[in-house]
């Protein structure tokens, strides 16, 4: 939509106010979020700029509140730091705890959610499954849900079933929430796939688990992964359900900071925002680089 | 020492078993857990061989009445205000505690005689009276300064936003003080509607300029932060940030309301015996003015108080804040646990009403 | 499928006789049989993770909401006058009905289930709960004829209304957790009837949930549709660079969002700091931007924007520009080309980008119990306050009910709309 040549003055300005404007929208969704990035390395135990941060004193910023992510839960925070006290940091520090069990719980959920997963979006998007509407509208119901609803359900759910407060209970219930985004990210890719491949093999002689391993999961697996990935975020980024049915020692990085947001904004709980913020760019350019992958893979973009 | 050391370890290991190394204590979280971890968890895990898990929630009732109706129990003690005592004990979510099983003072005056009056129930022994004051930031205040329940409302004599805690609780005994009723009369009045009424309606006379709170640590923050110019809280709270943090905030003892907090017992607790344990060992004298040392809140064993000193910052007199001293209960209310059990839903539910209209 | 069209018959002429496969067995009949081999096979394969998302999903919710019909609080407890109530219909209360009542209060005092009993009678009638705690105390201590004894205690025992509350308790099902989430209750004249005005929460607040979701919809759509624009016409190579920017707060942690608005929305925060500085606002004067409905929608928006400008953006990818071309060749200007040829095209991503929107934001929870002050708070953060506060789970059930009904159907307009399988992200 480059701007003609013939183009009026109202156009012209037209034209550059609207980029404008877009360029306002753009500020509104990127500026909160890189905002708290040079506020958590401020020295002083306030949200706002201070006058030695904005003349760029380096006296203005440190690092004591990534330093307190480490000592928070440690209990000897102000031993040396030899070995002895890394070995305390590991154990006991409360962020490192929750990283811990984030990671546990995000992993176990995902690996359970992108099996079922892909395999169900197989099944769904082939011509002749049955009752397809109705079962797609269970399986994405999960997303659409309001998590409130599903935390209470599984409360009770657990409590009666022994599965509250242990972590196969938080992994069972993070593997429903992430399974929707496997499922619409499977399908998606399944959507342009070529079926004249797996009866090209078929009438080669392989069999079913062949032509799955060897033809179909090698072309829908950046689908397969960035289903992984939104079901990994999703798991990752999950309070509600941790809040009502998890035990103080499944405690994970969500469920700390929601303690710190209602204890104390201290610069603290920024510091582990920005760590997040870095640990999501970091997923989404995986996810970008496994999309165009895929679009190359079944040829619908130059790249 | 060393003998004492052996000698309970192997009475810990005789009376509850190998599996009994670790409680689960739950609290209410900030500078008041810590006060706990550092006069009654340390001391006992040191004694004991015990280890105390702490873990702390906005009000440790509600995961109790969860836990115990649901019959999967993780906490084995709990601290709690008294009017949730008294209802967990009447719904049968908490152990009876034989309060002749508590240790005596060091007189020999016998426990059932040293805890002040009102506070050892069926199924509950209290810890300390704390009390629910409103507390303004000094520096914010060149001028005149507040000192009365009614300051707190005045929002024409003293403009700003004011803090208050989400819930009927202690807003409208306050709100009702604030309008002149008497504290003996308060919850009289307050079981009229035409009571009801009168204090939502003097609440109403600031409703635009609360900010609401729900974590006992928040209070300070709000002050801190300068979102509030002033806000109710627990008065430990404020002590802390005050005495702690240097941060310069004042309490108004005027119109507080003074409430008792207790531990229970969660029936099912996974180690019921450690827990008792645990309870005698942290409710006697010693060990409740110790706590006095971490956060400024009354003992509620009379033997305990003449053994209150000094902050653990080695200068401030802690007698004067807490909230029993003489000086600050000139216009007290005391808590009264039976009008809450009874009105608990009916009134949360028109405050709700209240707070929801706009 | 695949073992169909491998076979090549079903290309062959139709004739009148019966076709047969090659092993002899009718053609239509293999073909059925192959169908249905297919079918099954199909089903198979989602199986598994439909019995998961039913065991792990839809049972708990089902047994949550049951929940909002049964309490046995009080007819679990109270076997004598349950009894009594059973074998006496429409009776009033008589001699052996309060004989029943004090032989229950000292059962449920000795079994120290009394407060469970006066709670579940407490939520239909406020201030009874001591009525039977205080009585339970000294229940074992009563004696013949107990109405008497019973009225000596407490003048309330003659109530009424007690007494065809006990009689509705009775019955471990109950409709009056509804009743009471529609803002009504049971008069023992007049039937249901609304609660007085000064008491009614939950329909208020179901539509102030509504109108704020509505207008959070609203903005992302006026704020989604100018870049979701721009994305589409720009060149492949440069709106994949910009479509960065609107997935990272997709891929951002919603806390992590939540506190950033905290932090930029406080009074001493940054937005009223750069106000300040630049003399628009007063010192003294700053702006109240967070806890408060203010707070819930900007924080909201922000974070639900991506769900809007995402399909818009995958439908407006699809337009073809000569249409705006070709209305602007026969003479429609800028204003008329864009209204009347190119929005009726992006219909199908407005509406889909809308209803998304709206139904996440119908059931928010976190953001709005964080930067929501009391004005800000959504239907869901009443369901919180029934679950952790006031313990009246049956309540908090009955509200899940609403809430989930009500998203149920717009999630059924939605599949009707614009289709479930159309959903995509990135």
């Amino acid at each position: 939509m480059a701007l003609p040549s013939y183009a009026g003055p109202l156009e012209r300005a037209w034209y550059y106010g609207f980029r404008v404007i877009c360029g306002l929208i753009f500020f509104f969704l990127m500026a909160p979020i890189l905002i708290i990035i040079p506020l958590s390395f401020n020295a002083e135990p306030y949200f706002s700029f201070t006058e030695k941060m904005l003349s760029l004193d380096p006296e203005g910023y440190s690092l004591r509140w990534y330093d307190l992510l480490l000592t928070f839960g440690m209990l000897a925070p102000d031993a040396p730091r030899d070995a002895a006290w890394w070995a305390d940091a590991w154990e006991n520090s409360a962020w490192i705890r929750a990283a811990k069990n984030s990671i546990i719980i995000g992993v176990a959920s995902t690996i359970l959610a992108t099996a079922l997963g892909t395999l169900a979006a197989l099944g769904l998007s082939r011509p002749e499954m049955p009752y397809r509407r109705a079962i797609m509208a269970i399986l994405i119901s999960p997303m659409i849900v309001p998590i409130i609803i599903t935390a209470t359900g599984l409360f009770f759910f657990y409590s009666a079933t022994g599965l509250a407060g242990s972590y196969a209970g938080v992994i069972l219930a993070h593997a429903t929430l992430g399974i929707p985004f496997v499922i619409i990210t499977v399908t998606a890719t399944l959507v342009g796939f070529d079926h004249s491949l797996t009866r090209a093999g078929a009438s080669l002689g392989a069999s079913p688990q062949t032509i799955f391993f060897k033809i179909t999961l090698p072309l829908i697996l950046p689908g397969v992964i960035s289903g992984a990935l939104f079901a990994f975020i999703t798991s990752f980024d999950e309070v509600v359900v941790v809040l009502f049915v998890a035990a103080h020692d499944q405690q994970t990085i969500p469920r700390q900071m929601w303690n710190g947001i209602r204890e104390q904004i201290s610069p603290a709980i920024l510091s582990v925002a920005t760590i997040l913020v870095i640990f999501s760019i970091a997923l989404l350019t995986t996810v970008e680089l496994l999309r165009r992958r895929s679009e190359r893979l079944r040829g619908l973009s130059p790249g | 020492m060393k003998k004492t050391l052996i000698l309970s370890t192997a009475l810990a290991g005789l009376a509850f078993g190998a599996s009994a190394q670790e409680i689960t204590v739950m609290s209410w979280g900030g500078a008041y857990t810590k006060s706990q971890v550092e006069a009654y968890h340390k001391p006992f895990t040191e004694k004991t061989g015990i280890k105390v898990i702490s873990v702390d929630a906005d009000n440790p009732a509600t995961p109790i009445k969860a836990q115990v109706e649901a019959g999967n129990v993780s906490i084995d003690v709990a601290d709690v205000e008294l009017s949730d005592a008294v209802r967990l004990c009447d719904e049968g979510l908490i152990y009876p505690i034989d309060a002749a099983a508590l240790p005596a003072a060091p007189d020999g005056t016998p426990a059932t005689e040293d805890f002040i009056d009102g506070a050892l129930y069926d199924c509950a022994v209290a810890s300390i009276f704390w009390s629910t004051v409103y507390a303004y930031d000094d520096s914010k205040f060149p001028g005149e300064k507040p000192t009365t329940i009614e300051d707190f409302f005045d929002t024409a004599k003293f403009p700003g936003k004011r803090g208050l805690r989400r819930g009927a609780k202690a807003n409208f005994e306050m709100a009702l003080m604030a309008d002149g009723v008497p504290a003996e009369e308060v919850y009289d009045v307050l079981k009229t509607p035409e009571g009801v009424d009168r204090a939502l309606a003097k609440l109403g006379t600031i409703k635009s300029d609360i900010i609401w709170w729900e974590a006992g640590a928040q209070p300070p923050q709000l002050l801190a932060d300068g979102e509030v110019l002033m806000t109710t809280a627990y008065n430990g709270r404020i002590f802390n940030a005050a005495a702690a943090e240097n941060k310069p905030f004042v309490v108004v003892w005027d119109g507080q309301i003074l409430d008792l907090d207790l531990f229970v017992i969660p029936k099912g607790a996974p180690n019921k015996e450690a827990a008792l344990e645990f309870i005698k060992f942290s409710t006697d004298t010693q060990r409740l003015a110790d706590q006095a040392k971490w956060i400024s809140y009354g003992p509620a064993r009379k033997s305990s108080g003449p053994l209150v000193g000094l902050f653990n910052d080695g200068k401030t007199e802690m007698a004067p804040h807490m909230p029993t001293a003489p000086a600050n209960m000139e216009n007290a209310l005391l808590n009264d646990f039976e009008f809450w059990a009874d009105y608990d839903v009916e009134l949360s539910e028109k405050f709700n009403a209240w707070v929801a209209a706009n | 499928m695949a073992d169909i069209a491998d076979t090549g018959m079903a290309s062959a002429p139709a004739r009148a006789e019966t076709l047969k496969t090659a092993d002899g067995t009718p053609l239509k009949a293999a073909l059925a049989h192959a169908a249905k081999r297919a079918r099954r096979r199909a089903f198979l394969l989602v199986a598994p993770l439909l019995a998961f998302v039913v065991l792990t999903f839809v049972a708990p919710i089902g047994q949550m909401l049951y929940r909002s019909v049964a309490n046995d609080g009080f007819s679990a407890n109270m076997p004598n006058l349950v009894r009594w109530f059973a074998e006496n219909p429409e009776t009033e209360p008589d001699e052996s009905a309060y004989a029943a009542l004090a032989a229950d209060l000292a059962l449920a005092a000795e079994a120290r289930t009394i407060g469970v009993v006066g709670t579940r009678i407490n939520y239909d009638v406020s201030g009874t709960r001591s009525l039977f705690t205080s009585a339970g105390r000294r229940a074992a201590r009563l004696e013949a004829p107990y109405r008497e004894a019973l009225l000596d205690l407490d003048e309330e025992w003659g109530s009424p209304a007690l007494w065809s509350a006990m009689r509705a308790a009775s019955a471990a099902h109950t409709p009056n957790f509804y009743i009471a989430a529609l803002d009504r209750q049971v008069d023992p004249e007049e039937g249901i009837v609304s609660v007085p005005e000064d008491q009614r929460i939950y329909v208020p607040l179901f539509w102030r949930t509504m109108m704020i979701s509505a207008v959070i919809a609203g903005i992302c759509l006026l704020l989604g549709f100018p870049v979701a624009h721009l994305l589409a016409t720009l060149p492949m190579r440069l709106s994949n660079l910009l479509m960065i920017l609107v997935l990272l707060p997709f891929w951002t942690s919603l806390l992590v969002r939540t506190t950033s608005w905290m932090v930029l929305l406080q009074s001493e925060g940054v937005v009223n700091d750069v106000l300040v500085s630049f003399g628009i606002v007063a010192d003294d004067a700053r702006i109240q931007m967070m806890y408060n409905q203010a707070g819930t929608i900007i924080a909201m928006t922000h974070i639900l924007l991506p769900f809007m400008i995402l399909p818009l953006y995958s439908v407006m990818r699809t337009i073809p520009p000569s249409y705006v071309r070709a209305a602007r060749s026969l003479g429609a200007n800028n204003w008329t080309a864009f209204w009347r040829v190119y929005v009726p095209q992006t219909v199908p991503g407005i509406g889909a980008g809308v209803l998304l929107v709206f139904i996440l934001a119908v059931g928010y929870y976190i953001t709005p119990a964080l930067v929501g002050g009391s004005s800000g708070q959504l239907f869901s953060n009443m369901i919180a306050f029934h679950m952790t506060r006031s313990l009246n789970w049956s309540m908090a059930a009955a509200l899940a009910a609403l809430l989930l009904g009500a998203i149920l159907l717009l999630y059924w307009l939605y599949d009707r709309l614009i289709g479930i399988d159309n959903m995509k992200f990135g």
